[in-house]
């Protein structure tokens, strides 16, 4: 877990990523469709972001078989939602003092 | 590297929308909202003119025939708002290029499918027992509780249309002389009203 001078995490530094955890923090668990679909990515793209989150410990992935179409589930941890919280703190306050 | 509050400022942005996008259902349609209106007020007229000349909906058992009337009215007038609502959503949600059926589209449906069902299997039995009195009151305060549960789904303002379709409701409960009128009133006119707000505040 890096974070940066400003308190702000490292990880979030993409707003693809930051947009991965917005959804996923008012959402039980979304699959790679609906992510897709919020954030107007490409495959390859959001893969690579989830990836990095989960190597974070921010999210958990579950593999399951619909109909025997694989369907992955990422769900926030609460590491996750943490970092996500002091995160949103950090900007807070930068745009407050920045005021 | 990011800097400037600007910044910061797009990135909150962009959280919010997130979060709205993902859990609420912003695609209904205003214009499907009056259409709706407009077939409750010819449902409306339709039936009283059926049972004009006796004293309509007053606490008496209706003949078969009265009864199926009101039944195949109502069926015509739902089946024709519903469809014009998925109609109206799915043509504004191709246009903003979101999928037809997310969670938020699953979650608002469930929450106003629960009440809506209990209050229509309430409308067949008041109906087959007779009671037409009771039918415009109760299928108000269900649609109104169905309302106020989708407001927590969609646009926040349709649960302040949900308690308006409420209070209509115990309205006419107590003022069973004018609850056909009221009933005009809730998915009628109420509707029209909503549907050129929604256009009005969300689609101009």
């Amino acid at each position: 877990m890096k974070i940066s001078i400003n308190g702000l995490h490292k990880a979030f530094e993409s707003r693809i990523r930051l947009g991965i955890m917005s959804a996923l923090a008012v959402n039980n668990a979304l699959d790679f469709s609906s992510l897709k679909d919020y954030l107007e990515v490409t495959d390859g793209n959001l893969a690579s972001h989830l990836k990095a989150l989960e190597k974070e410990d921010f999210i958990v992935v579950t593999k399951a078989f619909i109909d025997r179409k694989p369907n992955t589930k990422y769900t926030m941890t609460k590491q996750g939602r943490q970092a996500f919280e002091e995160h949103l703190t950090a900007l807070e306050n930068l745009i407050k003092s920045q005021k | 590297m990011k800097k400037t509050e600007e910044d910061y400022l797009q990135d909150l942005r962009e959280i919010r929308s997130i979060m709205e996008r993902s859990t609420k259902f912003l695609s209904l349609s205003g214009i499907s909202g009056v259409l709706a209106g407009l077939y409750a007020l010819a449902g409306v007229y339709f039936v009283a003119g059926v049972f004009e000349g006796k004293q309509h909906l007053t606490y008496r058992s209706a003949s078969a025939a009265e009864m199926w009337i009101l039944l195949l009215t109502a069926i015509v007038v739902l089946v024709l708002a519903m469809s014009t609502a998925v109609i109206f959503s799915v043509k504004k949600r191709r246009k903003r290029g979101e999928k037809i059926w997310n969670a938020a589209a699953k979650a608002m449906l469930i929450n106003m499918a629960v009440p809506l069902v209990a209050g229509g299997f309430a409308a067949l039995i008041l109906l087959t027992k007779g009671l037409l009195l009771f039918l415009p009151p109760v299928t108000l305060i269900f649609y109104g509780l169905a309302l106020y549960n989708a407001g927590n789904y969609t646009f926040n303002d349709v649960k302040y249309f949900g308690v308006a379709q409420l209070v209509l409701g115990l309205l006419a409960l107590y003022f069973t002389a004018y609850s056909l009128l009221i009933w005009a009133l809730g998915f009628g006119i109420l509707h029209i009203i909503y549907g050129i707000y929604v256009n009005y505040k969300y689609e101009r």
